[in-house]
């Protein structure tokens, strides 16, 4: 059984033991970074597919703006040479944690698609919000200038999913953040 | 003890869910779905079976003393390869069970078994002991799994059968606790003929 414990051999061993551990974990985090790193950029430009227009190129190159005490990130889709829609990423607090989309937003405040890229709302519930059509689609050529992005509940014209009006609530307060740093995008390019 | 009872012990006699009732948080956390029940039940059993091995292989030169530090950072290490591996080549499978890979670290299903068995016994013993546990524990994860989607979701690994919602519950927490209880019971009756 087990070696009689002195503090040579305990030492000895845990230092062994860690040493061994480091390595391997070393080697297989060298061996999958890259892959790693493939995985998310495949999943962002598959959401950057969805949420901006066909037509023109987007720059896969991250940007950053600060708006209303947080930091955005986002995405240009470029046609010819002028700015014609933007993919923010908008993170907000849902019913069970982050929950973070990205928007793409067109010129005059209309949103283009939405796309969830992570959430952590009830399953069966909230969590429609990544699934139900009916849902999402309602923010596909939104028009801010008309709409308001709010639940009905609210006063909005948002219809929230059934049963999950804080999950509803917190998309639609996501997507009007994502459309105001547009906004402030917008102003700083004139 | 014959090679093949190490194994079916798992399944049944020692089934880690419902009779050694280990292992409960990912289990209640994890079993929204057949999918993710099963999927959670694979990862699991895969940590199992390497860190059984290596700790049979290391265990009669580890002092007394320190052999529970020791256990636990090979558990951690293969955890934490495990999550490497899930999040380069299954980032799907990653992004819905992310949050609780690396809790099998402190899953006491690998720590127990590690203690009561692997430290006892032979690398080639050790293995098929993880293989058992690690059936059962996915086989048990598997069948909260599917009886929470039939009745939560009204359908069967995605596959739906009716139309609309299922009783929503049984996808939350309680449901979780009802569906657990009751296919103990059930396990428990039917283990005992």
């Amino acid at each position: 059984m087990a070696a009689k414990s002195n503090l040579l051999n305990m030492a000895a061993c845990l230092t062994g033991v860690c040493l061994v551990c480091s390595a391997i974990l070393g080697g297989v985090y060298a061996t999958t970074k890259e892959p790693i790193e493939e995985a998310s950029r495949k999943a962002l430009l598959e959401a950057l597919a969805v949420v901006l227009p066909a037509e023109g190129e987007v720059n896969p190159e991250a940007q950053f703006i600060e708006f209303d005490g947080k930091n955005y990130e986002y995405y240009v889709q470029m046609l010819d040479t002028t700015a014609v829609c933007w993919a923010v990423k908008s993170t907000v607090g849902g019913f069970g944690g982050p929950l973070t989309l990205l928007v793409g937003v067109e010129k005059g405040g209309v949103v283009h698609a939405t796309r969830v890229l992570s959430h952590s709302e009830t399953p069966g519930l909230g969590a429609k919000c990544e699934t139900e059509t009916s849902f999402i689609d309602q923010f596909k050529g939104f028009d801010t200038s008309v709409k308001s992005l709010k639940v009905k509940k609210d006063g909005g014209d948002v219809d929230a999913i059934t049963a999950s009006t804080i999950t509803s609530r917190a998309y639609a307060e996501a997507v009007s953040n994502a459309v105001k740093v547009v906004e402030k995008i917008q102003e700083e390019v004139q | 003890m014959s090679k093949f009872s190490i194994i079916t012990r798992g399944l049944v006699k020692e089934n880690p869910t419902f009779v050694l009732v280990l292992g409960m948080c990912p289990t209640l956390a994890t079993t929204t779905s057949a999918m993710n029940g099963l999927e959670m039940g694979l990862a699991t059993m895969f940590v199992l079976i390497l860190s059984n091995i290596v700790i049979s292989l290391i265990a009669p030169v580890v002092p007394d003393k320190v052999h529970i530090p020791v256990y636990i950072v090979v558990i951690a290490t293969f955890v934490t390869v495990l999550q490497l591996l899930m999040q380069a080549y299954v980032p799907q499978v990653y992004a819905t069970l992310g949050l609780f890979i690396p809790l099998i670290v402190v899953n006491c299903i690998v720590l127990g078994r590690a203690e009561a068995f692997a430290g006892k016994n032979g690398a080639l013993d050790s293995a098929l002991d993880g293989i058992g546990i690690g059936i059962g524990f996915t086989l048990s994860l598997t069948v909260i799994g599917i009886v929470r989607e039939i009745l939560g979701s009204g359908s069967v690994f995605g596959w739906k059968f009716i139309a609309g919602d299922g009783i929503l519950a049984f996808v939350m927490a309680p449901g979780a606790f009802l569906v657990m209880g009751y296919l103990m019971v059930l396990f428990n009756k039917l283990a005992k003929k």
